[in-house]
């Protein structure tokens, strides 16, 4: 078990997502940083999609009740294990009673958000609809449907697992940096509506900084920047969508949909953010700036090659790492 | 944005999105339905999901060529033949208006009618259930008369609760729980759409028909 001893708004248990269930209108869920999660998970030799609980609000601190091997990766929160400074991206060890602090994300070397706590053996809350995920529209999933609370006691896995500790990754922020004019930028393919917008507000797409306001969350970020304007008024009729889809209501202020997002909607869509670039909004902090950069159908699927490449480098040095019997510490 | 031809797009690397030609019609999504369960076969495809006279197309994993996958659509929706509806008929009834009905106002500065107006053309039909999505247990209904068409809001609500009846431009639908919207809520409702513990967990499926019973209305 570990003890929820303080928690901001949100903290919620999430693994890399729910399929298969959008015919009944339930979305994806699941990390907004699902390579932090994945890393997290491969740093203690769990299957990739185990559920961690992301952070988003900070100060948070949780009580291991017995010996846990864990990671703490996304944001560099400057984790403390009782009053030791700890590393994040790295296999660590908790006695039983030993209290983890993590901080509001350090101004780093890489911009981020959000920090996830993962569990050698994955938080072990039931699967609904084949994920653990929590849905929070839906009020189910991950713990009893909803965000951590104070005094929230989590279930982990018993003993016996194969997870060592002593070492670590370096983040993907830090390898796979990706700018445009000095600014965190993702990789958006056109989507149906791109031609019915006015040539100003394509080049407003493509050219200038977008704002993500305060109202951004795991729905969707909610952005601030030129007015993108359609030629004429559209309306649509519903219709599938999924996270990275860069929508545009009519009052002109681009909305994009995040892992939480509605799996339907009729709002124009002038592009949608790549999934390898996904992982990367989903670290972008509240009041940051975010820039388009147009890409083809063949770079969307390299970026999503290099990404995986990332994942599955981690996970052979891993493996590398202890099956040489490295040390604990 | 009705075309003669179907569209298909990108839904960036996760999907494609298949838009049916013509006005949205009943007709059409049967062979939307139709459609799905055939797409839904194709090794590749993760969920073939039905929206309004269109469907979406997730991958498992995204092909290298596209066309293949775009060939298959077009030549499956000009073979297959449409799905029959079969559902079931459900009454729901609705307080219209007040509290519960927060842009009743928009309809009405919108359609130029009042608000009696607007309650017997929305209670008049009987709805087909065309479609699952926006959030678990919603439906989409088609068959809304275009009288009482309302563009979606400028800005989305961040919250609307659970049971709001809305029009979204020439579309009607029922929100299963608390949540944002851009849609027009006109009413309320107080039926459990949606409950993971039971089998299957939503209420409703494509091809029930749905009407709406006057319970009130508060103008």
């Amino acid at each position: 078990m570990i003890e929820v001893l303080s928690a901001g708004a949100l903290a919620t248990v999430q693994d890399l997502g729910r399929t298969g269930s959008l015919n009944l209108g339930v979305g994806w869920s699941g990390a907004m940083d699902p390579l932090a999660l994945a890393a997290g998970n491969i740093l203690l030799r769990n299957d990739e999609n185990a559920a961690g609980i992301e952070i988003p609000v900070f100060p948070f601190r949780v009580r291991f009740a017995r010996s846990t091997v864990f990671a703490v990766t996304g944001a560099d929160c400057a984790p403390r294990l009782d009053d030791r400074p700890i590393l994040p991206w790295w296999a660590q060890c908790a006695e039983a009673g030993q209290v983890l602090s993590l901080a509001v994300p350090k101004k780093a070397n890489w911009q981020a958000s959000r920090a996830y706590l993962c569990i050698a053996g994955g938080i072990d809350v039931p699967l609904v609809l084949g994920s653990r995920s929590t849905q929070l529209r839906g009020a189910f999933g991950g713990h009893q449907g909803r965000p951590l609370h104070e005094g929230d006691v989590v279930p982990i896995p018993g003993p016996g697992r194969q997870a060592r500790s002593g070492f670590g990754l370096i983040p993907p922020g830090l390898v796979l940096p990706f700018e445009a004019d000095g600014v965190p930028a993702v990789r958006v393919l056109p989507a149906a509506e791109y031609e019915c917008f006015t040539p100003a507000s394509h080049d407003a797409l493509w050219s200038t900084p977008w704002k993500i306001t305060p109202q951004s969350n795991r729905y969707g970020y909610r952005l601030a920047g030129s007015e993108l304007k359609p030629v004429r008024p559209l309306e649509l009729r519903s219709h599938g969508i999924v996270p990275g889809v860069i929508q545009v209501p009519h009052g002109g202020q681009p909305i994009i949909q995040m892992r939480d997002a509605q799996p339907s909607g009729g709002y124009p869509k002038i592009g949608t953010v790549v999934e390898a670039d996904l992982w990367r909004l989903g670290q972008a902090p509240i009041g940051s700036h975010v820039r388009f950069v147009r890409c083809s159908w063949d770079q969307a699927l390299d970026a999503l090659a290099e990404t995986r490449r990332w994942v599955a480098n981690a996970r052979r040095l891993v493996e590398l790492h202890c099956s040489h019997g490295g040390s604990d510490d | 944005m009705i075309s003669e031809r179907p569209r298909i797009s990108l839904l960036g690397t996760t999907a494609l999105l298949f838009d049916a030609p013509g006005e949205t019609t009943l007709e059409t999504q049967c062979r939307i339905w139709a459609l799905a369960n055939e797409m839904g076969r194709l090794p590749g495809v993760q969920e073939a999901v039905p929206g309004m006279n269109n469907l979406m197309i997730t991958f498992v994993e995204p092909p290298r060529r596209l066309h293949e996958i775009q060939d298959r659509l077009v030549e499956l929706w000009t073979s297959v033949e449409p799905l029959p509806v079969q559902g079931r008929c459900f009454d729901l009834s609705v307080t219209y208006g007040g509290e519960g009905g927060p842009h009743m106002a928009d309809v009405v500065t919108h359609t130029g009618m009042s608000v009696d107006e607007i309650v017997a053309i929305h209670s008049a039909p009987i709805y087909t259930v065309y479609a699952l999505g926006s959030h678990p247990g919603y439906c989409y209904l088609g068959g809304m008369d275009l009288r009482i068409a309302t563009p979606r809001r400028q800005i989305p609500v961040l919250r609307i609760p659970c049971g709001a009846v809305s029009i979204g431009g020439d579309q009607t639908g029922v929100s299963a729980s608390e949540g944002p919207s851009g849609w027009n809520t006109i009413g309320s409702t107080d039926v459990v759409f949606f409950d993971v513990a039971r089998t299957p967990p939503a209420l409703f499926r494509p091809g029930d028909r749905v009407r709406f019973k006057v319970e009130r209305v508060v103008r």
